[in-house]
C-alpha cells in the first residue's frame, strides 16, 4: 500500500475553516510540550497564556485594544497578498503614520478644537499612503522587488522616528527622556469603555474589515485583484493592469497601516516613543495567513493573535517566562497554517500498491 | 585606505557573502527562500551558546551551521513536500527563527566570548601592508573566499551544478529527464541554511563577539537583496558584498569622525537606502531584462505520477 497526493478539483470549503483550527491545536500542542522542557507546568502555564488574560471585562478590553491595529493591517495585507503584492513593510508605515499624525497633535498641543483629532487621522493615513507609495513606484516603473524595499523603508522609518524622539520633537519638559510631549485631550482618542484604555479605534478596525469584504466579493476591484493574483494571463486579457493593483493594494495596505500607528500614539500610548508597537506590522502578515486572507477571518485572527501577546506578558509574570516565547509561538503557528493548507488544495489517498492507478495526474 | 578599515570592510562583508552565497544556490535551484534573516539569527545565538559552553569556537561554528540547516529543513519541508507558498513560508522562518533566538538568549545577553582565533597565512602575511590587510584574518573569512570560488566553478564546471541549474530553469524538462527535482532543490535549500548559519555564527563569535538581540539588524535581507544585485552570479555577490561592508563601515567612521549637526542616525540609515538605491539602479538600468533570475524561481513543483 502506498500513498498517493493528488490534488483536489474543487477547494473543501469546509476545510479552509477548519485548518486554522487544527493549527492553533498544534501550536498548542507544541507549547505544551515547549513550556514542558522549560521546566514549568504545561497546563498552568498554558491557562495563564490563554485564558486568564481575559477572565474579566479588562481582559477583553485589553484584548480588542491589541487586536484592532493587527486586524486593521492585516486586511490591508491580505488583500494585496491575494493579488501577489508583497508588502512587508507595514511596521515602517505604521511608524510613518504615527510621525505623521503625532506631528500634528505635536503641532496644535496647546490648542483644544474638535478638528485636531480628524486632521490627525488624515495625516496618518496619508502618511502611510506616501511611505507605501515608494515601493509601488519602484515596483510599476523599475520592477524592484516590493518585498525588499518595503522592508527597508521600515528601518528608515524606525530610524526617522528615533531622530525626532531624541531631537527636535523631544518634550522640553521630559527630563531629556527619548519622548515627546503627552498628546492633549483634543488628539486623544474617544474611549469606548470606561476604565479601560479601549478606544473607539476598535470599531473602525471592524468595520474596516466588513468594508474589505465587501469590496472583495461584490465589487468589480475585488474581482479584479482576485484575478490579478490568481490567475495573472486571465486578468491581462480581461483588461486588468497589474501596476494599478500594485498600486491600490499598496497605498490601501500603507493607509491602514499608518491609521493603526496613530490608533497606539493617540490611544493607549499617548506620545511618540522610539518603539510604537512591539511589531503589529509583522505580526499582521501572520494574521492575514490565519484568517484565511478572509477579512471577517482576520478579525477572529487578530484577536487570536493579541491573546498571544497579552498571554506572553501574563505568562512572563505569573511563570516568570521569558517575553520570547510569544514570538515563537506565533511563528509556530504560521508554519502550521501554511502546512495544513495542504490538505485545503490535496487529498491523500491510499492506493493498493499493484492495483492500477488512474494516469490523470497533472503535468 | 589604512589597513585597520581595510580589516573592518572585510569583517562587515564576510557575513553578507557568506548568507548571500547560500541563497544563490538555493535560488538557483528555482527557491526562493525570504528566511536568511531567521537562519542567521538561529545560527548567531546557537554558534554562541555552543561555543561559550563548551569553550570551543569550532564546535560553535559547527553547531550555527547544524541548526542552519534544521531551519532550513522546516522551510523545505513545507515548500517543496506540502507544496506551500515560499514568501509566506520565509517569512514564517524569520519571525520564527527571531522568536526562538532571543528565547535561546534569554541567558546569554551580555555575557562576552572569544573572538574568533586570527590565522594569519605564512609567507603571505607578512607581506608589507597587503599581508596584515588580506592574509591575516579568522578562517570564517578564508571559508567565505573559498566558498566564492567553489560555488562558481560549481554552478560552472561541474554536472552536478549543471543539474541544479537545469532544476531552476525549467524543473519539468528536468524531471523528465530523470531527475530529482523535489531532491535537488531539498540539497540546495540545506546548504541555504548552512551557509545562513555559518554567516550568524561569524556575527556573533567575529564582527561582535557577544549575544545582542535582534543583532543581524537585517543583514539576512540585504543578503537578499545582493543576489539580486548580483544577477545570481556568486563572484558579484563577493564584490557587492565588499560594496555594502564598505557603506556600513562608512556609516560607523562618519559618525566618529564627522557628523556635526547630523544624528548619528542619518548615517545608520545608509545601509538600507543603499541597498534600495543599488537594487533600483540594477532593476533600471540598461542590464534591464538581462537580470538571468532563474526562470522557476518561487514557483512550486509537484512531480506527476
Amino acid at each position: 500500500m502506498a500513498l498517493k497526493i493528488e490534488p483536489r478539483t474543487e477547494i473543501d470549503r469546509r476545510l479552509v475553516w477548519v485548518t486554522p483550527l487544527l493549527a492553533v491545536a498544534l501550536t498548542v500542542l507544541v507549547g505544551f510540550f515547549l513550556f514542558w522542557a522549560m521546566g514549568k507546568n504545561p497546563l498552568v502555564t498554558l491557562y495563564h497564556f490563554f485564558i486568564s488574560p481575559v477572565r474579566d471585562l479588562y481582559g477583553v478590553s485589553e484584548l480588542c485594544l491589541k487586536a484592532a491595529p493587527l486586524i486593521l493591517i492585516g486586511v490591508g495585507l491580505s488583500l494585496g497578498f491575494r493579488a501577489n503584492v508583497w508588502n512587508i513593510g507595514a511596521e515602517g508605515q505604521l511608524t510613518m503614520g504615527a510621525i505623521a499624525g503625532g506631528g500634528i497633535a505635536l503641532y496644535f498641543w496647546e490648542q483644544d478644537g474638535a478638528f485636531i483629532l480628524p486632521l490627525m487621522v488624515v495625516a496618518s493615513i496619508l502618511g502611510g499612503m506616501l511611505y507605501a507609495s515608494i515601493p509601488a513606484l519602484l515596483k510599476t516603473r523599475f520592477g524592484v522587488n516590493e518585498i525588499l524595499t518595503s522592508l527597508m523603508l521600515t528601518y528608515v522609518a524606525t530610524l526617522f522616528l528615533s531622530i525626532l524622539v531624541y531631537g527636535p520633537w523631544k518634550d522640553p519638559d521630559g527630563f531629556n527622556f527619548p519622548e515627546t510631549r503627552m498628546f492633549s485631550e483634543s488628539a486623544t482618542l474617544p474611549l469606548l469603555l470606561e476604565n479601560t484604555r479601549l478606544h473607539v479605534g476598535f470599531l473602525v478596525a471592524i468595520a474596516v474589515a466588513v468594508l474589505a469584504w465587501i469590496l472583495m466579493s461584490r465589487t468589480v476591484l475585488g474581482f479584479e485583484i482576485r484575478t490579478v493574483g490568481e490567475a495573472p494571463q486571465a486578468a491581462g486579457f480581461a483588461g486588468f493592469d497589474p501596476a494599478r493593483t500594485t498600486w491600490f493594494c499598496l497605498l490601501l495596505s500603507g493607509g491602514l497601516s499608518g491609521l493603526a500607528g496613530l490608533f497606539e500614539v493617540a490611544g493607549p500610548i499617548g506620545q511618540l516613543v522610539p518603539v510604537l508597537t512591539p511589531g503589529y506590522g509583522f505580526t499582521a502578515i501572520i494574521v492575514a495567513f490565519l484568517g484565511r486572507l478572509h477579512p471577517i477571518g482576520i478579525i477572529f485572527a487578530g484577536l487570536l493573535m493579541a491573546l498571544s501577546y497579552i498571554g506572553g506578558e501574563n505568562a512572563q509574570v505569573e511563570v516568570g517566562l521569558p517575553q520570547a516565547v510569544t514570538g515563537v509561538f506565533q511563528g509556530l503557528l504560521l508554519f502550521f497554517i501554511l502546512a495544513t493548507d495542504f490538505l485545503t488544495r490535496y487529498r491523500i489517498r491510499s492506493v493498493e500498491a499493484p492495483a492500477a492507478t488512474s494516469k490523470g495526474g497533472m503535468a | 585606505m589604512s589597513v585597520e578599515l581595510l580589516v573592518t570592510v572585510i569583517g562587515a562583508a564576510t557575513p553578507l557573502l557568506l548568507a548571500a552565497l547560500g541563497e544563490l544556490v538555493t535560488e538557483k535551484a528555482g527557491v526562493l527562500n525570504l528566511g536568511v534573516e531567521g537562519m542567521m539569527i538561529v545560527g548567531a545565538i546557537t554558534g554562541f551558546a555552543v561555543a561559550m559552553s563548551t569553550g570551543s569556537a569550532t564546535l560553535g561554528i559547527l553547531a550555527a551551521a547544524a541548526s542552519g540547516i534544521l531551519m532550513s529543513l522546516l522551510f523545505g519541508v513545507l515548500t517543496l513536500t506540502l507544496l506551500a507558498n515560499q514568501v509566506a513560508t520565509g517569512l514564517a522562518l524569520t519571525i520564527f527563527g527571531i522568536g526562538l533566538s532571543s528565547l535561546i538568549g534569554a541567558n546569554f545577553v551580555g555575557t562576552p566570548v572569544d573572538r574568533l582565533p586570527v590565522l594569519p597565512i605564512p609567507v603571505l602575511s607578512d607581506i608589507p601592508i597587503i599581508g596584515p590587510a588580506l592574509f591575516n584574518h579568522d578562517a570564517l573569512v578564508y571559508v567565505s573566499i573559498v566558498a566564492t570560488v567553489a560555488i562558481t566553478w560549481f554552478l560552472g564546471r561541474t554536472r552536478a551544478g549543471m543539474i541544479l541549474r537545469a532544476v531552476g530553469e525549467s524543473d519539468i524538462s528536468a524531471h523528465s529527464i530523470g531527475h530529482d527535482v523535489i531532491r535537488v532543490r531539498y540539497l540546495a535549500v540545506m546548504f541555504g541554511g548552512l551557509m545562513a548559519g555559518i554567516a550568524g555564527a561569524f556575527l556573533s563569535l567575529g564582527v561582535t563577539p557577544m549575544w545582542i538581540e535582534g543583532m543581524t539588524a537585517g543583514r539576512g535581507w540585504i543578503a537578499l537583496a545582493l543576489v539580486v544585485f548580483a544577477s545570481w552570479r556568486p563572484y558579484r555577490v563577493l564584490i557587492g558584498a565588499y560594496l555594502f561592508g564598505g557603506v556600513s563601515i562608512l556609516q560607523l567612521y562618519a559618525q566618529g569622525v564627522g557628523g556635526v549637526g547630523i544624528p548619528s542616525q542619518v548615517f545608520s540609515m545608509l545601509p538600507y537606502l543603499a541597498t534600495i538605491i543599488v537594487l533600483t539602479i540594477i532593476s533600471a538600468g540598461p542590464w534591464r531584462g538581462r537580470l538571468d533570475a532563474p526562470a522557476c524561481l518561487g514557483r512550486p513543483f509537484r512531480a506527476s505520477s
